[in-house]
């Protein structure tokens, strides 16, 4: 065994991120590491690379124990990691890039010819023949890619990490990187593959361990696995289970239309789709992360305009070119990433609450204070915010009163159409039943929401319709009588033709 | 009341320096009533900081967005210019004035434009007018002095108004203009906002563009009224000396006024009273007569005093050192009653 490890277990303040993990490498193989969000895998991998000090648990490397303290000390070590994100310099060279921080040295200093000469016979290993003096940033993204992962490999040389290395590639870029990564493993590398395109994991690797919750579920081979299997094993959840029809009410009863959106798209975000949204009605988005939940609402919301087709109301078409405009027509969203997109940290409770209206509104027409009060204590009790006061900065709040904080931004606003993206994403479990309960008084006073959310069961629960999209397209529309957790996992991982 | 809460550090350093002022000039802060005008080493600061003063206005409008604006210094010197070319034309004072405040609206929409439209970052793209603009007041003055004669135009420099000097009376009413401006309508909350998180902002529906691009033009204004100062002061347009890096000044207004370059939260008084902060400390050492070479050095010790006094850490450890010495004299108290 190239890699061992035992009972692996890491605490952060208030989680146990990993919660004793085994995992094992074999000399020569490709191991996917799979898991929704939360899952553990980041953690784990920077227990691997330094990053992280472990708390409990043995690594073991080629039989000998190992703690690494750094990402430099997991290297000397024998373990590399190429991430996501390129994580070189592109205004350095090709060479200067491959060779940085051990440059070959002629009378102390750096000897540029040797440099480029090495650099190119690395590159040959790879079967690439690259102009080694360009900058790399003039390369594409999947030959920045593997110029990383031969860096990586010619530094550390025994494990291979790959963090989701080929989410920013096309299906012609994913195989050249593939080709290069089986070429490793056939010199007999031990390399950790992690993703969230499933395809891939089938194609690429040999065995794969799937976490949850901070905990190993399963190590199989890839061979003996299918892909239904799998996505039980990611969400947790069994396809045989009983299903509560709880969205039974309102299913088949005929709501009046009050949007519809036609071949809406946008290359290389999503696939044109088509979606009608009724009257008081929950729509839910299923899907694997990186399917194109959240680019749908980005398109709808205007975050991203829509290149291909358009959006109606009764009244007319309707202008969603940007997020203004998308308010404008009564539109919207509370997106996944609260801290980014959602909350203005150092302004307080009140006036993250009351910010969507007054900019509305127009900057010359305040809302007077009083009202501001009534507005932001209306919203703290009727979501339970718990916080000291209105005037707490929103960003010393926790993230699920946070999250309730930017939902009450959007319900002050009264739209017609609210999307919210992982609503109840890092929220503690009464605060998640009362969201949805929230979601349904909502539709019963007539406001339209559409739902994105990795838990199949919240979306059962809560919605009237379950569109589900994988690999950037909507490929199943689910309502009445099919919609249950089962059918929404088929559909997730069907690999072929439309259910 | 939170308003003297907020700027109670910049007082105290106003005044911490006017007494330090006053020992080694004792006649600071003596002020006589000669010929209906306020007369004394007081008023004189109250004047002479209106440049600077008029430019922490607009300078704290635009930190506050997370920019910087570097040109409004030569913004000034274009801006004097063109007023100054405006008269020697024959135009008469409104027309000169008004020239000059359309042509810093302009330089402001330029700025505002780089920065939102294009998407420069605002150091560099405020930096392009800044290195170009004095060349373009040059042109304008073709390379001279540009001097003029109207006593109307004048006024705006060493007129006086109930007493006042004329450009006293213009910051302090900018500055309070602005002020109530942004705290009677949203535009302070706006401003904060997408200086805090400008993308939360877009997406809850406020018009980033349109409100960066005003900042800058309000930037730019502010910058035209003191080039129309300092050229009505003296009469002339100097192209080549006039605001000469009193954009730094400006920024160091502004951080004295305890306003965070990274943007949010402004107080637009405490820039003002920083801007006071540092016209004291210059005419302070004019005054002490200290051999003009000492001037600078003298200045930038102040400076950082003051900055070191007000940063955050210090603070926290003054605290800490104040709670530990309460809570052993607290000990020994009760040491003694047993």
């Amino acid at each position: 065994m190239l890699l061992s490890i035992r009972s692996l277990t890491k605490t952060f303040p208030g989680t146990l991120a990993l919660d004793g993990v085994d995992f094992d490498l074999r000399a020569g193989e490709v191991h996917a590491l799979l898991g929704e969000n939360g899952a553990g895998k980041s953690t784990l991998i920077k227990c691997l690379t330094g990053a992280y000090r472990r708390d409990g648990g043995t690594v073991a490397l080629e039989g000998a124990q190992i703690d690494p303290r750094s990402t430099v000390e997991a290297q000397d070590l024998g373990i590399g990691t190429v991430y996501q994100e390129v994580n070189l310099l592109p205004n350095l060279t090709v060479a200067q890039n491959l060779m940085f921080g051990r440059e070959p040295r002629r009378f102390g200093l750096i000897d540029a010819r040797a440099t480029r000469s090495e650099a190119r016979a690395m590159l040959r290993q790879y079967g690439l023949d690259l102009d080694v003096d360009r900058d790399l940033g003039s390369y594409s993204v999947a030959i920045q890619q593997i110029i990383a992962i031969a860096r990586a490999v010619a530094l550390s040389g025994k494990v291979l990490i790959l963090d989701e290395p080929t989410a920013s590639l096309d299906a012609a870029e994913v195989q050249m990187v593939f080709d290069v990564v089986r070429g490793l493993r056939d010199r007999g590398l031990g390399i950790v593959f992690v993703s969230h395109f499933l395809d891939q994991v089938f194609d690429l690797t040999d065995r794969v361990t799937v976490l949850r919750n901070g905990r190993r579920i399963t190590t199989l081979d890839t061979a003996d696995l299918d892909r239904v299997q799998l996505i039980e094993h990611m969400l947790g959840r069994a396809l045989e289970d009983a299903v509560g029809d709880a969205a039974a009410d309102g299913a088949g009863s005929v709501r009046p239309e009050l949007l519809s959106f036609q071949g809406f798209g946008r290359r290389g975000v999503i696939e044109p789709f088509d979606l009608s949204v009724g009257q008081g009605e929950v729509v839910g988005l299923a899907g694997l992360l990186g399917s194109g939940r959240t680019e749908t609402a980005e398109l709808m919301f205007g975050v991203r305009p829509a290149q291909t087709g358009k959006a109606h109301d009764a009244n007319g078409q309707l202008d969603l070119s940007n997020p203004r405009a998308a308010i404008a027509q009564g539109f919207g969203f509370a997106p996944e990433d609260r801290k980014t997109d959602g909350i203005v940290p150092d302004l307080s409770i009140r006036e993250n609450i009351i910010l969507g209206l007054q900019a509305q509104r127009g900057w010359a027409r305040p809302i007077p204070r009083a009202e501001q009060n009534r507005l932001a204590d209306d919203y703290i009790r009727r979501l339970d915010i718990r916080t000291s006061g209105r005037e707490k900065p929103i960003g010393e709040l926790s993230g699920g009163n946070q999250q309730k904080a930017v939902l009450a931004r959007w319900l002050a606003m009264n739209p017609r159409f609210l999307i919210l993206d992982e609503p109840t994403r890092g929220i503690d479990v009464g605060a998640h039943a009362e969201i949805l309960r929230l979601i349904r008084e909502l539709t019963d006073a007539g406001m339209s929401v559409l739902v994105i959310s990795s838990e199949i069961d919240e979306l059962v629960a809560v919605a009237d319709r379950v569109i589900v999209v994988r690999d950037r397209r909507h490929v199943a529309e689910l309502k009445g009588t099919r919609l249950g957790g089962d059918e929404i996992m088929r559909a997730i991982a069907d690999s072929g033709e439309v259910a | 009341m939170t308003l003297l809460k907020r700027i109670a550090p910049q007082l105290i350093a106003l005044v911490a320096l006017i007494a330090l002022v006053s020992i080694v000039f004792p006649g600071f802060l003596s002020v006589q009533f000669i010929d209906g005008r306020l007369v004394g080493p007081v008023i004189d600061v109250v004047k002479r900081g209106a440049p600077v003063a008029l430019l922490a206005v607009g300078m704290t409008l635009v930190i506050a967005t997370r920019g910087i604006d570097l040109s409004v210094g030569t913004i000034m010197a274009i801006c004097g210019a063109v007023a100054a070319a405006a008269l020697a034309g024959g135009w008469g004072m409104a027309p000169a004035l008004a020239a000059g405040m359309l042509t810093g609206a302009a330089a402001g929409l330029w700025n505002g434009v780089l920065v939102t439209v294009i998407g420069i970052q605002p150091f560099v793209a405020t930096l392009i007018l800044m290195t170009m603009g004095r060349g373009i007041a040059q042109l304008i003055t073709e390379g001279r002095i540009l001097t003029f004669t109207d006593p109307g135009f004048a006024w705006f420099g060493s007129g006086t108004l109930l007493g006042l000097p004329v450009p006293a009376w213009l910051w302090l009413l900018t500055g309070a203009g602005v002020a109530l401006l942004m705290r009677r309508t949203a535009l302070g909350l706006l401003i904060e906002s997408i200086g805090i998180n400008r993308r939360a902002s877009a997406l809850a529906g406020v018009n980033a563009t349109v409100l960066l691009i005003a900042v800058y033009m309000a930037s730019g204004l502010c910058a035209a009224l003191a080039g129309i100062v300092v050229t009505a002061d003296i009469r002339g347009a100097d192209a080549n000396n006039a605001g000469l890096w009193l954009e730094l000044d400006a920024i160091l207004a502004v951080v004295i006024g305890g306003n965070s370059l990274l943007g949010g939260r402004f107080s637009i008084i405490a820039s003002l009273i920083g801007a006071m902060i540092i016209q004291t400390i210059d005419t302070g050492i004019l005054l002490a007569g200290f051999p003009s070479e000492y001037n600078l050095v003298i200045k930038a010790g102040l400076v950082l005093v003051i900055l070191v006094l007000q940063s955050p850490r210090i603070a926290a450890e003054w605290r800490l050192w104040r709670d530990s010495h309460r809570v052993d004299r607290e000990a020994r108290l009760e040491g003694k009653a047993r």
